[in-house]
């Protein structure tokens, strides 16, 4: 298996004060990397660095590498937009836009340059089809997308992402927003998708951690920034962990 | 020694007392104007030219004056307020750039009428040749009314939630779409907020336009023709015209139905939109 | 073109319109600026303030009449207004039932969006005549002291039914809960919280006061002189440009522009003075 995502001492400071630290990470191809850890050890800053949103965020300094297949995308001269298509992004908060089912789809599409009809309805269709939203809307695509259940507009936005085609998905804790049952809809819809996608997850559930995932990177404070302390096979990490705090932490002695 | 109860009794008598006062002084004033003008207004009045110095006749050239003069304040002002709202709003609102612009436009919310006046006078009149003009007295105008308006759009976009922007980044878009495909949208309600506090400061306007737009009471054929706007119109009959006080009067009424009209026109609209953006298609 | 070239344009763009919008106020104060220089050289800054009077066909260029029927008709309507507006918002937020509540804030906004002209005309019409019958000759500081008053009450009503708006609901609950008497909370509990929020909407007020031209010009007499009773005929700073601008040439344009200059420098000095003391009070 090749490395898809290749990050090497990549740090984020905020004003001057540090998020993470020194974070060295591989990501391979295909497969589910979860990034677990208790809050605040810059789990979801890291994630926003991958797809250059930190950009966006004012006072935010990246440093470090980030190397997507033969990219480096830690480059300013970067095309951050083409960026943003081969890596998507689906958020904690479930966040459609305000316009209808159909037109949250055919938005992006068209961005990137897609403008034949046919082709447009085909993605949209496989797409909705994908994380099995078709059958639930498809004789409603011009309802407002807001007027959908918290678990449907999650899964509305991995569609959207998933209708870009991207070579990585990045997660920050997509089922922590929902209800139980959503929350089991989404996170059977991740393991189905898994021979598909590479996809990095990050999030709290170390039980969900323990059930989907095929890697697992543990963060954790140290020195007043995150840091990465273990990273390895999902068995290895939870039954055989090499640093006591992931032994404490697993066992849900710490955190 | 008056006890805390009789104290609180007192100024509850107070309280009702102000506000029938102020409320009493409010219809005493549109009283005297309906009582007045209403025998004034007629369809004939809004569409025939004022005769004798408008003592007679109607208000034909006076109104459309007016309306041009709205116009060339609207279509100056918006393009600019939009453009400065959203860079306040979205790109750097924080740089030094911004925050100069952002005390520049304080400063000009405080400036008064008359002196607004005085520099479309200097400014649009003489320096850049307009004369005495409808475009000169409109683009006096849209200086008066930007702040309202740049204010206003800000607070709409601020209101757009943040998850848009990121949503909208993660997936690639740029920011040019972003802006136009969501963000604009969502700002309607503070845009429509803006455009008719801006319009009702305009309408309202007189002393920046005695002597931008001019007084001649003919009906206007160009924009660089001068024009009476009603609210100088007004003033005219009642301070220049002997006699002309049931024109000013009548006058008066039309411009408070004008504004009435405009701004519940501009809440059905407001409200019409937000309803709709919701289900929007 | 690419999608971010797109972007980098558009900010280009968003930032030539902020300039220009942001040129506006730097125009105002250089054009005031040029058009006052004639006359600020060839008479000097000195004789706006010792000339024997305000006669610009002899030469005679004193503002100081003027200056003082601007304070006092400012002052007369900020004293009359403030107290008014302020129990208004009291009245709207703490006494009426929420129906007549609404009623009343309906009007005091279309209070807000009468036309000064208008409030103009009723004065002339109306209040001048009234007070023509107890003192002549009926245009005079009081009426202008009264037109002005009503004409900033909206201003200072809406900015302290904001304020006491922003005022959280559990101040007054915990005074009842205390057993204060409703007039006793609004006195000690909601007037300190809304402190800075009246404070803002009197500057705005006086601003408004300072800078109105025509309902002043409509009641006041415009008569050039110091007023010594309430019931003298003035002319402030504002009506005297709205007066004379149309036939002023020369010298007697340029001084008008001295006095509009005037007029925002006092515009300038009371909203530094307010920024000073706030900040002196957030801090202090």
């Amino acid at each position: 298996m090749t490395d898809l995502l290749n990050v090497e001492q990549l740090t984020l400071r905020y004003h001057g004060k540090p998020a993470f630290e020194g974070v060295t990470l591989a990501i391979p191809q295909g497969g589910i990397t979860a990034l677990v850890g208790p809050s605040g050890c810059g789990k979801t800053s890291f994630l926003t660095c991958l797809n250059r949103l930190t950009d966006l965020i004012p006072g935010a300094v990246m440093s470090g590498s980030i190397r997507l297949g033969g990219i480096e995308a830690s480059n300013t001269t970067v095309d951050v937009i083409s960026l943003r298509r081969r890596v998507g992004m689906i958020f904690q908060k479930p966040n459609p836009f305000p316009l209808s089912i159909r037109k949250n789809l055919e938005f992006p599409l068209r961005e990137h340059g897609m403008r034949d009809r046919g082709e447009i309805d085909g993605t949209i269709e496989k797409a909705l089809r994908d994380v099995g939203l078709w059958d639930e809307v498809k004789d409603r695509l011009s309802a407002p997308a807001m007027s959908l259940s918290g678990g449907q507009q999650q899964r509305l936005s991995i569609a959207r992402a998933l209708a870009l085609k991207p070579e990585i998905l990045l997660m920050d804790e997509p089922c922590s927003a929902l209800d139980p049952i959503s929350s089991g809809v989404v996170e059977d819809l991740i393991k189905r998708l898994r021979p598909r996608y590479t996809m990095v997850i990050v999030t709290h559930n170390l039980a969900q951690a323990r059930r989907i995932a095929d890697r697992v990177a543990v963060f954790w404070v140290q020195d007043g920034a995150g840091r990465l302390i273990e990273q390895g096979e999902t068995a290895q990490v939870f039954e055989r962990p090499r640093d006591p705090l992931t032994a404490a932490y697993v066992s849900g002695s710490r955190g | 020694m008056a006890s805390a109860a009789a104290r609180d009794r007192a100024a509850t008598i107070v309280m009702w007392s102000v506000a029938a006062g102020i409320t009493a002084v409010f219809v005493w004033l549109l009283g005297d104007l309906l009582w007045h003008g209403v025998g004034r207004v007629s369809w004939d009045f809004l569409v025939s030219l004022p005769k004798n110095a408008g003592r007679e006749g109607g208000l034909s050239s006076v109104l459309v004056a007016t309306v041009l003069i709205l116009l060339v304040c609207m279509v100056a002002s918006i393009p600019l307020g939009v453009a400065t709202a959203v860079l306040l709003a979205e790109f750097s609102g924080e740089g030094l750039f911004a925050r100069l612009v952002r005390r520049s436009l304080d400063v000009l919310a405080g400036v008064p009428s008359i002196v607004f006046g005085l520099f479309g006078n200097a400014f649009f009149c003489k320096a850049l040749g307009m004369g005495f003009s409808i475009l000169s007295g409109g683009l006096t105008l849209a200086c008066m009314v930007l702040p309202i308006f740049i204010r206003a759009t800000e607070e709409g976009l601020r209101a757009a939630p943040n998850e848009y922007r990121l949503g909208a980044a993660a997936l690639g878009i740029s920011r040019v779409s972003t802006l136009f495909r969501l963000l604009l949208p969502a700002a309607v309600p503070g845009l429509m907020v803006g455009f008719i506090l801006g319009l009702g400061r305009a309408i309202a306007e007189t002393a920046a336009l005695i002597f931008t737009s001019g007084y001649v009471d003919r009906m206007p054929e160009s924009l660089l023709d001068s024009g009476r706007a009603l609210t100088v119109h007004i003033y005219d009959l009642s301070m220049n015209v002997p006699g002309g006080d049931r024109s000013a009067y009548g006058s008066a009424l039309v411009l408070i139905v004008m504004l009435l009209g405009i701004n519940s026109a501009a809440w059905g609209i407001a409200r019409r939109w937000q309803s709709r953006s919701l289900l929007r298609v | 073109m690419s999608r971010s070239r797109a972007d980098g344009i558009l900010v280009y763009g968003l930032r030539g319109a902020a300039a220009i919008s942001g040129a506006i106020a730097l125009l105002i104060g250089l054009f005031l600026v040029l058009e006052s220089l004639p006359v600020l050289r060839g008479v000097g800054p000195l004789r706006f303030f010792s000339d024997a009077s305000w006669h610009p066909s002899e030469n005679l260029y004193n503002l100081v009449p003027m200056l003082w029927g601007t304070l006092f008709a400012m002052a007369g309507a900020v004293l009359v207004a403030t107290p008014l507006g302020i129990l208004s918002a009291v009245f709207c937020q703490y006494y009426a039932p929420a129906s007549i509540a609404r009623v009343y804030r309906s009007l005091i906004e279309l209070l807000a969006g009468i036309p000064s002209v208008v409030y103009g005309l009723w004065g002339l019409m109306v209040l001048v005549p009234l007070i023509g019958a107890v003192r002549p000759p009926g245009p005079s500081l009081l009426a202008g002291v009264i037109v002005l008053a009503i004409l900033i009450l909206p201003t200072i009503a809406l900015s302290a039914d904001a304020a006491f708006r922003n005022v959280p609901s559990e101040y007054a609950r915990g005074a009842a809960a205390l057993g204060i008497s409703r007039w006793g909370t609004v006195r000690h509990v909601i007037f300190p919280a809304a402190k800075s929020g009246l404070f803002t909407g009197v500057i705005l007020e006086t601003g408004r006061a300072i800078g109105e031209t025509m309902a002043i010009l409509m009641v006041c007499g415009n008569q050039v002189q110091t007023p010594r009773s309430l019931f003298d005929p003035v002319r402030t700073l504002t009506a005297n440009i709205a007066l004379e601008m149309a036939y002023a040439m020369g010298s007697h344009r340029s001084a008008l522009f001295v006095s509009g200059l005037i007029l925002l420098l006092l515009i300038v000095a009371l909203v530094s003075a307010a920024e000073w003391i706030s900040r002196g009070r957030i801090y202090g």
